[in-house]
């Protein structure tokens, strides 16, 4: 064999490399090459080309078996099951039922809670400070309750609906034109509120401001029946009185006006409240909303609350406080002008006389 | 410092790898993909750049031992941490991005031979793969049954439906001579 084509030398060549060549074969493609020099290179780089391309597919064949790998590993195949703990293998199956009972067991613990009061019995036995609004007895409201029923027996007809709670406090005049303050919680929940003052004259009240923060609420007597009322006799006191000053109030703690006299026993209210007095007066729930004046006849507070088991503590709001939510009213949304009294003239007076004066601008507020 | 039974461990996994078992690289996956897992996690990567990471890992590791005279001078472990640290430098490195672990192997070797001669390998490999898919079919099956699969020419002509040996013939060498021309001007650019 002088010369062959290409081809016939490549297919040689596989041949050869292959080992598919017999022995003559062999040695003649061989010696072929030898004489061909040029022939042995195009033998060699062949070679080499073909190892490349084998290099190729085995690498191909690996990265394929780890990509498997890798796949059997992220589905959590056998790979991760040896892994894994029975503990974890466990917890994996059972962790959606442990959640669901969990969840269940925490709603039937706090809904027993709940139904049982606990919360409502925490709040009243966490807090020592008593509101001091009346309820009115449940006597009176069952005789309230019978009379009604006697009546619409006797005149046949239903009359409305007296069943619903019903609390008395105190109010005190504000402004001569029919503005009252009381407390926030006595109005709370209120469906209408009526006043009432010390001649039995009773009026409608609307509820035109209320500070829950101070537990103020102003009032403001709507009533056409209303007549708008001479100068007011007392003025209020923005700056804070001390310690010991003799102070009195009047209030409603049952259908008729009540006194109470006593003194001022701290600058601050229940739990350190810098907005309150401490006062030693004796007061009961219906003095709510009641004024606290000093001896010269200014307002300094208004009666609050008192603390529970605990004899002479009552609590009053500064008057600083009051005057401080009054002027946060805006004056557009009120119909009359709201004017407090500048001119005190109870100064000097014996405190029965006082007593007189003040008691046409005190109200009892009855709230349904 | 590590004890004989841990390195007869390695050398068995070693020559696991060498004879192309399954089972091995199934172990070598189990043992110390979480290791590079979290080394790459904890490093700005995703789950799935630690698992080509690791690929490519092993695929060193494979050279390496396929080359022969592969002798392991640490643990085979700190190897692969080496090795996966590099790759994953160097890949944050291209990214333009930062590598915050501080955390180097007391005795970290020297990996930057074994995978300088990983990149060129690399680097051919992705030019044969260029080459192969420039090729198209079916040569590129024809190429792979005959040089890969061994397959004889008479196995190709009755798959391809030629209708003699001999048209085969012509064609595998047509394919070779186009694939060698494909690949052989890519590597001289």
């Amino acid at each position: 064999m002088n010369s062959m084509s290409e081809q016939e030398f490549i297919f040689l060549a596989d041949k050869y490399l292959r080992k598919e060549l017999d022995a003559t074969e062999r040695t003649a493609f061989e010696a072929y090459c030898t004489a061909h020099p040029d022939k042995a290179t195009q033998l060699t780089t062949h070679q080499l080309f073909l190892e490349q391309l084998q290099v190729h597919a085995d690498r191909k064949a690996l990265k394929q078996e780890l990509t498997a790998i890798a796949d059997k590993y992220a589905a959590g195949g056998p790979l991760e099951a040896k892994q894994t703990t029975i503990i974890t293998t466990l917890w994996n199956r059972f962790k959606i039922n442990s959640l669901v009972a969990a969840s269940v067991a925490i709603i039937a613990v706090f809904s027993t809670l709940w139904l049982s009061g606990y919360y409502k019995t925490i709040e009243t036995a966490t807090s020592n400070y008593s509101a001091l609004r009346r309820d009115m007895n449940t006597v009176k409201k069952n005789v309230n309750a019978q009379n009604a029923v006697i009546n619409s027996i006797n005149s046949g007809q239903r009359r409305g609906d007296e069943s619903k709670s019903h609390f008395g406090a105190t109010g005190f005049i504000v402004s001569t034109n029919g503005y009252v303050v009381t407390n926030y919680h006595v109005i709370k929940d209120a469906d209408s509120v009526h006043l009432q003052n010390s001649k039995g004259d009773a009026f409608r009240a609307e509820v035109i401001y209320i500070d829950p923060a101070n537990d103020l609420a102003l009032l403001h007597i709507g009533d056409s029946a209303f007549k708008p009322l001479k100068s007011m006799p007392y003025t209020f006191k923005a700056a804070v009185s001390d310690v010991g000053e003799d102070v009195f109030t009047v209030g409603f703690p049952r259908d008729d006006m009540v006194y109470g006299q006593g003194y001022l026993s701290s600058q601050t209210g229940y739990a350190g409240d810098t907005t309150a007095y401490q006062i030693s007066i004796p007061v009961n729930p219906g003095n709510s909303g009641g004024p606290v004046l000093d001896s010269r006849g200014n307002v300094i507070g208004i009666i609050s609350g008192k603390q529970k088991g605990l004899d002479g503590a009552s609590f009053a709001i500064k008057s600083e406080a009051l005057l401080k939510s009054i002027e946060a009213i805006p004056q557009d949304s009120l119909t009359d002008k709201l004017v407090m009294g500048k001119k005190n003239t109870l100064q000097g007076l014996a405190r029965t006389e006082q007593v007189k004066r003040i008691q046409d601008y005190v109200y009892m507020v009855k709230v349904f | 410092m590590h004890t004989s039974t841990a390195l007869e461990a390695d050398r068995e996994t070693i020559a696991g790898i060498a004879s192309g078992d399954a089972g091995t690289l199934e172990a070598l996956y189990r043992d110390y993909f979480p290791m590079v897992l979290h080394m790459v996690t904890q490093n700005s990567g995703t789950s799935d750049e630690a698992k080509d990471i690791f690929q490519e890992a092993v695929i060193v590791l494979y050279d390496r031992v396929k080359q022969g005279g592969f002798e392991l001078n640490s643990k085979l472990k700190t190897y692969l941490y080496a090795v996966c640290r590099r790759l994953w430098l160097k890949q944050l490195g291209d990214q333009g991005r930062m590598f915050q672990d501080v955390r180097d192997y007391e005795d970290t070797i020297s990996v930057e031979d074994d995978l300088a001669v990983h990149e060129e390998k690399d680097q051919q490999m992705s030019l044969m793969e260029e080459a192969l898919d420039k090729l198209g079919e079916p040569c590129r099956s024809i190429i792979h049954d005959f040089y890969i699969l061994g397959q004889s020419m008479q196995e190709i002509c009755e798959r391809f439906g030629y209708t003699n040996a001999d048209n085969a013939k012509n064609q595998k060498y047509k394919c070779l001579q186009r694939l060698k021309k494909l690949y052989f001007t890519a590597n001289n650019k």
